[in-house]
């Protein structure tokens, strides 16, 4: 285990006029993890997640990436976030480019290398070489992606024709393909049936271990967190109630009291 | 069926009914001036001729909708029939309107069964793969022709006005087929940017001297410059609020231009614009002092359809640039990122796209485009005043990018095409003839909701069309 943690979340609150989301939650993610933050509905989880994918601007706190450079997540612009300090995201509630075809959804994830290839459009216009090699190198790379998640097939139908399970994959597929370093999965399981599900697991195993990007995952289906992560960061009410390997926050009486409440709720 | 028959009479009855009480103040009364006060004129047998055309229209459009093909088609044909006899109607309306009515019973009937069959065959692979041949050659075929137009035996001056008119309009939409179809910005605005690219060429030619050709690129920049000026304060907004803002944005610059008086001349506007050179050489019967005409240049005598046809050729090379610029810029990273901006902008910053920028240069390109399409229109019409940028035109623009199907280069021609065309074609109808082109808009709103050609070809492909069966 490396010492240097890939993201490091400290102090983190963000309050919404007179409503606390997020109050004070830190803690890390490994690069070459998976890390799972799970807790009950509202209790922050998308709001952390929006924060460090610059989505939401934190009232208090500290986000640092850590890699070559360091970058402080708290003070870059919503784009840049995915951008500069390639942290790419997935939404909870799936976001594709539903009119453009599966291998146009891979192409625009790959904008900015694109961009800086076609001399901002210029030798694009122009038809020049150097731009047709980028975009065959980008096609080339969303092909590979495609036969990972099995869509190769499908990559010249619009992707908002696709079956609900195939859209969430390709989802993570188009977030890959930015190139980041942090990919943070916003319930990916949700709605899928335990074959997918089972599948999904090997792909953010293989992610993982392959590709060897961290990952921040969200999750509600246990079947994933518990098998897959390598650490895990519950949240309750926008507090951090247990942090740590999969098993010992199973057992951990604050975690199944979050969950299933107390008889007489003499906790609250 | 047959059950249903007294409450389809009943339905149509009703219609009758209203239409009646409707078209009695509207046809039945007209009041008209003796010279000692009004006195009525009453037109009670058009109104009744109207009312009953409108009870078996909803009829028959109510057994179309019940699936009684034939007796629809049946009472269609016969409406059609007897608008189309030679009876002694009291108004030649009338007939159009029998014809009329009798057309759409027949389309209403016919459409159902049209559709499913064109469905079947599109989706068969010989179906298919002719369609894709027919879609290949209809641009190309299309091109031929516009190319060849001005020497075709029917271009008289007017078909070729006509034709230089419909061209502007289908550059125009094209200019703006790249904000509103592929960016998804909703622009009410963009007759802002051709007054700006008009004015720019009438300036900077009267008072400067600038011939067409080397202000034809500072038009399309200013344009630009323009076009950013509109897309900083409207970074933030969408849909409606979009497209208020920059209808507002559009009344600006015409009101700018109105008041603004030592600039633009005012509501005056600004006339002997010089039209557009070819080599130097001006198309006129005289030339003014040191230069030459084109008659003296190339040895052809004079004539005044030269003229014309030489703006034929401008506005289509323009109006091809357009379109082949909008072609290639699709398969490019930034148009690409137009798209998925118009698809979701969320997405697009969670991919690292910047939205600022991408939008900015959606608006810039779009109205640089409208700006040469402006100077082109000020050399053509060699005067322009701030009447010529009205709102309307911003709304006959759209409606062609829209009716076309947002994002397809052809469907603006076919819209442009029935749009401009429509209207000049059937002017002999007076003043119906707005009417028919209302109703043409809300026919293709009915049968076509997502415009003439919503299909919307991939920018990229991975696995090859199959050619052929």
């Amino acid at each position: 285990m490396t010492a240097i943690p890939l993201i490091e979340v400290e102090h983190l609150t963000m309050r919404f006029g007179g409503l606390v989301a997020v109050d004070d939650v830190s803690f890390t993610a490994r690069p070459r993890e998976i890390t799972a933050i799970i807790g009950p509905n509202g209790a922050g989880k998308t709001t952390v997640f929006n924060c460090i994918t610059g989505f939401y601007k934190p009232t208090v706190g500290r986000l640092t990436l850590h890699g070559e450079p360091n970058y402080l997540l708290e003070q870059m612009l919503g784009h840049e976030v995915a951008q500069k300090a390639r942290v790419a995201r997935t939404f909870q509630n799936i976001r594709l480019f539903p009119g453009m075809t599966v291998l146009e959804n891979l192409l625009v994830a790959q904008h900015n290398k694109l961009m800086r290839a076609s001399g901002m459009s210029i030798y694009g216009l122009l038809g020049l070489s150097r731009y047709r090699t980028a975009e065959a190198e980008a096609v080339g790379k969303a092909r590979a992606w495609l036969e990972r998640i099995r869509l190769l097939a499908d990559a010249d139908r619009p992707a908002g024709e696709l079956p609900y399970g195939a859209q969430r994959r390709l989802e993570i597929a188009r977030a890959m393909c930015t190139d980041p370093r942090l990919l943070c999965l916003d319930e990916p399981a949700a709605g899928l049936n335990p074959r997918e599900s089972a599948e999904l697991n090997e792909l953010l195993v293989s992610i993982r271990d392959d590709d060897g990007v961290g990952v921040l995952l969200i999750e509600h289906d246990m079947s994933v967190v518990m098998k897959i992560s390598n650490h895990v960061v519950v949240l309750d009410y926008g507090r951090k109630i247990a942090e740590g390997a999969p098993e010992a926050v199973r057992n951990d009486p604050s975690v199944i009291r979050a969950y299933l409440g107390t008889e007489d709720g003499a906790d609250a | 069926m047959e059950a249903r028959l007294p409450s389809m009479l009943k339905d149509a009855a009703m219609t009758a009914l209203v239409a009646a009480a409707l078209g009695i103040f509207i046809v039945g009364f007209r009041t008209y001036d003796v010279g000692k006060g009004l006195t009525f004129d009453f037109q009670f047998v058009e109104l009744g001729i109207a009312v009953v055309t409108i009870f078996f229209g909803r009829l028959g459009l109510q057994l179309a909708s019940v699936g009684l093909k034939w007796p629809a088609f049946l009472l269609g044909t016969v409406l059609g029939a007897i608008g189309a006899a030679p009876l002694r109607l009291p108004s030649t309306f009338l007939h159009w309107f029998i014809v009329l009515a009798g057309v759409l019973i027949v389309l209403r009937t016919i459409w159902p069964w049209a559709n499913e069959t064109m469905a079947s065959v599109r989706q068969s692979p010989r179906g298919a793969a002719y369609g894709r041949y027919f879609a290949k050659w209809f641009g190309a075929g299309l091109l031929a022709l516009a190319i060849l137009m001005p020497f075709a035996p029917f271009a008289d001056q007017k078909t070729m006005d006509l034709a230089v008119l419909i061209l502007t309009y289908v550059m125009l939409g094209w200019g703006l087929n790249i904000v509103v179809g592929l960016a998804g910005l909703l622009d009410l605005g963009y007759v802002a940017f051709y007054a700006v690219g008009a004015y720019s060429y009438a300036l900077l030619s009267t008072q400067y001297g600038l011939g067409f050709w080397s202000v034809l690129p500072l038009a399309g920049m200013m344009a630009a410059a323009f076009g950013l000026m509109l897309g900083f304060p409207v970074l933030r907004l969408r849909g409606d609020y979009l497209a208020i803002v920059t209808m507002g944005f559009g009344e600006i610059i015409r009101l700018v231009l109105l008041n603004w008086v030592d600039l633009s001349n005012g509501p005056a506007g600004i006339g002997s614009i010089p039209g557009p050179t070819l080599f130097g050489a001006v198309f006129a019967e005289t030339a003014p002092a040191g230069k030459q005409t084109f008659a003296e240049m190339t040895g052809i005598p004079f004539s005044s359809n030269q003229r014309l046809i030489y703006l034929y050729y401008i506005i289509l090379m323009l109006a091809l640039v357009t379109n082949f610029f909008t072609q290639r810029v699709r398969r490019l990273p930034v148009g690409r990122a137009w798209e998925a901006l118009r698809e979701d902008e969320t997405a697009c910053k969670a991919l690292g796209i910047n939205p600022t920028n991408t939008k900015l240069t959606a608006f810039a390109v779009g109205a640089m485009f409208a700006g040469f399409a402006g100077s082109f229109f000020a050399a053509k019409q060699r005067f322009i005043s701030p009447e010529s940028f009205t709102f309307i035109e911003s709304a006959i623009i759209l409606a062609i990018v829209v009716l076309g199907g947002m994002g397809s280069q052809i469907g603006v021609v076919l819209a442009a095409v029935l749009l401009i065309g429509l209207p000049e074609w059937f002017r002999d109808l007076g003043a119906y003839r707005m009417v028919v082109f209302g109703l043409a808009m809300v026919l293709i709103m009915v049968f076509r909701p997502r415009g003439l050609i919503a299909h919307r070809e991939p920018s990229v492909r991975l696995h090859p069309v199959r050619a052929g069966p």
